[in-house]
């Protein structure tokens, strides 16, 4: 009798785990979508924008429901705006935390240091800000929601010759940054292109706050124009010691102007400065307005052009992840490729590259707010 | 032209000399006292920008007028302070252990100050935007520019040096301090609290960093928890430069780093770092005292 209940109790609780562990085993309830970004470190207010723009679309789709029936979850971790962060956060995203595609990261330094991990694991990748055209040429797992530093070096040449007439730039970069150099090498190409003279091309070293030389070197040259194309807590800086040493034109400067920080550092010194990007709060599509308002009564303050890309970036991997109808990673890199996503920056299909062809705009500051100047196509 | 040139980027190489300097004359006088490299040394300027920050957005809140006077002597109190704690509670017990270990010391000591304070969350790990609470005015000679900024830190560095020079030849405190770079031994012998010199040591080292940190705060409006690291490093090569234990020498070392990297960067930007350390190399090669590090005697 005894060996009988032993056996049923035996049986009993070999039935049970390996019915919970059926349980574990089968499919996940979620769908892990990992996102990286600068939440800390020289460019916080991108990393916290971005992220902000990835959880807003997440919520969004959540609410309709998830994709593929099954609701998604962000898996966010933090780069420093560091390769080696980032490395290490795309490793941890992808063999820890088995997520399906990444939308990731800011800085093009770091994209470049993360888009050969996820290229191996083929796990597909979306940086939503890094416009340096290396990224995506790491392979065809790698696509971006901007547009690449060619066409905006390009088009802040166009703009100072063509809308400031300014017919002598300077140029001062971050040398050991690729977004801010590859930035200044494509406007000094196209500025010498249309006929215009670059009286100084100074890179500085990483870290500098004393740019004092560098600026020396520019104005010596007596420049219409300086071209900035460092991220905002250097560009502040930047016009700040370029006014002190007794410059007074215009200041013209990639995305990476683009915070709020900016006017906090430069003060006065930053008015009537121009730079290009990707999104303009003042646009008046209407899914743009809305985006705005949605954007404004969730976080107390108007979305900048980060918010905007995080929010497209991870946009085009759910629409995509829903196309593929599957999370396997090849799949959902052929549903991108063949993708024609209605994001708030612009209309998105990739090109051969993997890069989208859209349009930028120009953005004045003027008593230290943004405003809208023109829209230019590709 | 050229020549006028030169002008503006020697009035750029001082202001940044004067800032090296103050943060090398603490490297110095530590060094001189206890033979000791206070790695450390850069964060306490980290913080008296950090102690600016705070009191300058508290009186702007409070409505109130923050005179630089008394912004500067909140810096200086709060580098002092965190310099008197740090010799306390990590040094002092080392004192007669191995060299090696304070200097490893001092290297956790910085590295301590400053993930520390990048994870308080008031302070954080990312820039902070220095309030501007003096309005910038411009002024030339031809075609250099200076502004009052640059007059403010210049003057308040060279009067901090010559009440250090003061209180080092001219008091009874400074003879003790002279007298303890060259003997302990004799100094103890003749009753002096050497223990009490050292505290006294870090307190003025760390006053003169935090003032640093203020004028380096109001110059390049934007402050870091790691900003103490480059500077940090550069005032020890001023020092080193100048011939370490030497407080003449390490603002003469200070200001000669300053403007030859403004001058190097002028020649060719990219290798412009380059060209200062250069010229460090070969005057250590001919000169290994450093510039001024012969008059051994005067060792403070």
């Amino acid at each position: 009798m005894k060996k009988v209940v032993v056996l049923v109790l035996l049986v009993v609780a070999l039935l049970s785990t390996t019915l919970t562990g059926c349980k574990t085993s089968s499919e996940p309830q979620t769908i892990k979508v990992g996102g990286i970004g600068p939440v800390t470190g020289e460019a916080s207010t991108f990393g916290v924008s971005t992220k902000n723009g990835y959880e807003m679309m997440i919520e969004e789709w959540n609410a309709k429901g998830g994709v593929l029936g099954k609701k998604i979850e962000l898996v966010f971790a933090d780069d420093k705006g560091d390769p080696t962060e980032g490395a290490t956060a795309a490793q941890k995203l992808i063999n820890e935390d088995k997520v399906v595609a990444i939308a990731g990261t800011v800085m093009s330094k770091v994209s470049l240091a993360i888009a050969p991990i996820c290229q191996s694991a083929n796990i597909p990748m979306v940086s939503p800000t890094s416009t340096n055209p290396k990224v995506t040429q790491v392979g065809d797992y790698i696509f971006r929601a901007c547009f690449i530093d060619p066409f905006q070096g390009t088009v802040g040449a166009i703009f100072a010759y063509n809308d400031l007439n300014a017919k002598k730039a300077g140029v001062l970069f971050d040398n050991s940054n690729d977004y801010t150099k590859g930035l200044a090498e494509f406007f000094r190409d196209k500025f010498t292109a249309l006929g215009g003279e670059i009286v100084a091309f100074e890179g500085h070293p990483a870290g500098t706050t004393d740019f004092t030389p560098f600026l020396t070197n520019i104005l010596k040259g007596k420049p219409d124009v300086i071209y900035c194309s460092d991220y905002y807590n250097d560009d502040g800086l930047m016009a700040k010691q370029a006014r002190q040493l007794g410059y007074t034109g215009p200041f013209l400067g990639g995305d990476g102007w683009d915070s709020p920080d900016l006017v906090k550092i430069g003060g006065d010194a930053v008015n009537g400065s121009y730079f290009t990007n990707h999104f303009s709060k003042d646009d008046q599509r209407p899914e743009v307005q809305e985006f705005v308002k949605k954007y404004t009564e969730k976080y107390g303050q108007p979305p900048d052009a980060l918010a905007a890309l995080g929010y497209d970036a991870m946009g085009l991997i759910l629409q995509a992840i829903q196309n593929a109808g599957s999370t396997d990673g090849a799949k959902i890199r052929d549903a991108l490729k063949n993708i024609d996503y209605h994001g708030v920056s612009g209309q998105i299909k990739f090109d051969a590259e993997r890069n989208p062809v859209k349009s930028a705009v120009i953005i004045e500051i003027e008593n230290g707010q943004q405003v809208y100047v023109t829209t230019v196509n590709p | 032209m050229d020549k006028i040139f030169n002008l503006q980027q020697l009035i750029n190489g001082i202001q940044l000399g004067s800032i090296y300097a103050l943060i090398a004359i603490g490297y110095t006088l530590v060094y001189g006292i206890i033979r000791l490299v206070n790695f450390a040394h850069g964060d306490f300027y980290m913080l008296g920008a950090y102690a600016a920050y705070f009191t300058i957005n508290f009186m702007l809140a409070q409505r109130q007028n923050p005179y630089i006077i008394f912004i500067l002597l909140v810096s200086m109190l709060a580098g002092a302070l965190v310099a008197f704690l740090s010799n306390r509670i990590a040094y002092r017990k080392l004192r007669y252990k191995p060299r090696l270990s304070a200097l490893i010391t001092a290297i956790g000591v910085s590295m301590f100050l400053e993930y520390f304070t990048s994870a308080i969350p008031a302070i954080g790990p990312s820039y902070r935007p220095f309030p501007q609470f003096i309005s910038m005015v411009n002024y030339n000679i031809g075609t250099a520019y200076f502004t009052n900024y640059q007059i403010i830190n210049v003057s308040i560095s060279i009067v901090l040096m010559l009440i250090l020079t003061y209180i080092i030849k001219y008091t009874r405190l400074g003879m003790a301090m002279r007298a303890s770079a060259q003997d302990k031994d004799a100094l103890r012998l003749m009753g002096i609290d050497l223990e009490k010199i050292i505290d006294i040591t870090f307190i003025v080292g760390g006053a003169l960093a935090g003032a640093a940190g203020l004028l380096s705060g109001l110059t390049y409006p934007r402050i870091l928890p790691y900003m103490g690291i480059v500077p940090g490093l550069k005032a020890f090569i001023a020092a080193v430069l100048g011939g370490i234990g030497n407080i003449g020498g390490a603002v003469a070392g200070a200001f000669i780093l300053g403007i030859s990297e403004v001058f190097g960067y002028s020649i060719n930007s990219i290798i412009g770092e380059g060209i200062a350390y250069a010229i460090l190399i070969l005057v250590l090669i001919f000169l290994p005292q450093g510039l001024f590090g012969k008059r051994t005697g005067e060792k403070v």
